[in-house]
């Protein structure tokens, strides 16, 4: 357990002049459920986009399983990772989407089994096997054959989710997924969310807007705030006793309504 | 005499009208001939233009964009001219039918690269990103993601580009393409008669263009779009 699942080495992100993340360090253990918190604008979505490698680095580097993410070792040196290096290193991981991004041209198990047949070389029946297992997962067997436009967002949410798993990631990568959610269907998709925190093996990383949901799950949650984290901790330190101002103004602030 | 037929010139406008319709079917086909063969070159210019015109290198796209506002800046006619008269001189001759279909197909893959541009921009990014996270290959990502929900959005437009098409084949008889137009001038020019050979073209072209149209909506309709939003 020596080696972190997730190291971010002094990571530098800008998009032109703005610079989004500056020198950020940052560690998730194997199996650790890390949950990210902050302002919008404070780089948490970045974090996991550039896990996801839909947004490059500017400086630093990421370590995923103790290999460099955007870098690889070529004749002793590290250069620029490959296209083909990346598509390696993606397997590890699976995202989940705020607007879910299902493919609504395909059905819901055609959207399950697309990527495990054409990435992984699943059998069709292996495919369809491992997507119904899924399915059962989150509650959805019964709608294997609808469009995800015959489905509410909640429903789309958790095809999201069992979407991302069929790849068998090691790290789950969950990017404000119930933001975009009607209020009454975001428990549905919490519910699978906490279902899959249980399992020790799956690393999970979570930017989320639902306090409650962070204060539950986590085994760490992390306040960013300008690009750095300005305070990790269990939920309960976070939560129950935070030491930095920003952190108790913003704590202060979406709490209010609680 | 023409195509081997005979006209009727002695028994009346009707009788007149009878004998030469067979004449004008024939540049009717003539004109279909040249409209799909048009279209098709069309539709695969107008992909590669349009793949081109997004490319990365500045090396590949300026001179693309720089072939598509040419193309569009210039009259039909005169593209037809320079192909017909101008590439023989550097040993490429080509059927007058050929080159007409070339040349149509050249000016409107301008406006087919447009319209695939449109229709793959109406892809949300979202698709190509939950693409890359689930590793799908580029070129699957394309077939299966993105084509899938691109073609649904430009087939009317794609369309509406066919009945253009077939509208502008009479310019194809400026260069001795036997097409409708030209037959029925053809017809006129030898019995004096145009009114009731230009009237029947006019009646033949409003029937194919109907049928074009009807065609393309029952494409559209046919077309797997299940789950697509179209607006």
């Amino acid at each position: 357990m020596s080696e972190p699942m997730i190291r971010f080495d002094k990571v530098e992100k800008s998009f032109g002049t703005f610079n989004v993340l500056k020198d950020l360090d940052f560690e998730v253990a194997r199996g650790e459920k890390v949950t990210i918190i902050g302002p919008s604008g404070s780089g948490k979505s970045t974090v996991l986009r550039i896990l996801m490698t839909l947004e490059d680095i500017t400086g630093g580097a990421v370590y995923v399983g103790g290999d460099p993410l955007w870098h690889e070792e070529k004749g002793g040196k590290l250069v620029p990772a490959s296209e083909g290096h990346l598509r390696q290193m993606r397997t590890q991981l699976g995202m989940v989407f705020q607007s879910f991004n299902l493919f609504p041209h395909m059905t819901v198990l055609r959207n399950l089994t697309e990527a495990p047949r054409v990435v992984l070389g699943l059998s069709k029946a292996e495919a369809k096997d491992r997507a119904e297992e899924l399915l059962e997962l989150v509650g959805l067997t019964e709608h294997a054959h609808k469009f995800p436009n015959q489905l509410s967002g909640g429903q789309q949410q958790r095809v999201g989710i069992a979407r991302a798993l069929a790849m068998r990631p090691k790290v789950m990568l969950f990017d404000e997924p119930t933001s975009a959610l009607d209020p009454e269907l975001v428990g549905e998709v919490l519910n699978v969310i906490r279902g899959l925190s249980e399992e020790h093996d799956l690393t999970m990383l979570m930017v989320t807007h639902e306090m409650r949901f962070a204060r539950e799950i986590s085994d760490r949650v992390c306040f960013f705030d300008g690009g750095k984290i300005c305070e990790s901790g269990t939920p309960e330190e976070i939560f129950g006793n935070p030491k930095e101002e920003r952190t108790k103004q913003f704590l202060h602030a979406v709490l209010e309504g609680d | 005499m023409l195509f081997g037929l005979h006209w009727d010139t002695a028994h009346g406008d009707l009788a007149f009208a009878a004998s030469i319709l067979p004449m004008l079917l024939i540049g009717m086909w003539v004109t279909i001939e040249a409209s799909i063969l048009g279209f098709f070159v069309a539709l695969i210019i107008g992909l590669i233009l349009s793949v081109l015109k997004a490319a990365p290198s500045r090396l590949i796209r300026w001179p693309a964009l720089a072939v598509a506002e040419f193309i569009r800046d210039t009259p039909l006619l005169v593209q037809l001219f320079f192909l017909y008269y101008v590439l023989p001189d550097y040993g490429i001759v080509l059927p007058a039918f050929l080159t007409g279909a070339l040349a149509l197909g050249i000016q409107y893959s301008a406006y087919t690269a447009e319209v695939y541009r449109a229709g793959l921009e109406a892809v949300p990014h979202g698709q190509h990103e939950a693409a890359r996270a689930l590793d799908l290959p580029a070129r699957r990502t394309f077939t299966h993601v993105v084509l899938p929900q691109a073609v649904p959005r430009v087939v009317p437009a794609m369309g509406n580009y066919l009945v253009s098409i077939m509208k502008d084949v009479p310019v194809l008889s400026v260069v001795t393409v036997l097409e409708m137009l030209n037959v029925a001038k053809i017809i006129g020019d030898q019995t004096f008669n145009y009114m009731i050979p230009l009237t029947m073209v006019g009646g033949l072209y409003m029937i194919l263009t109907i049928f074009a149209s009807a065609l393309v909506r029952f494409a559209d309709r046919k077309l797997p779009k299940r789950g697509i939003a179209l607006r």
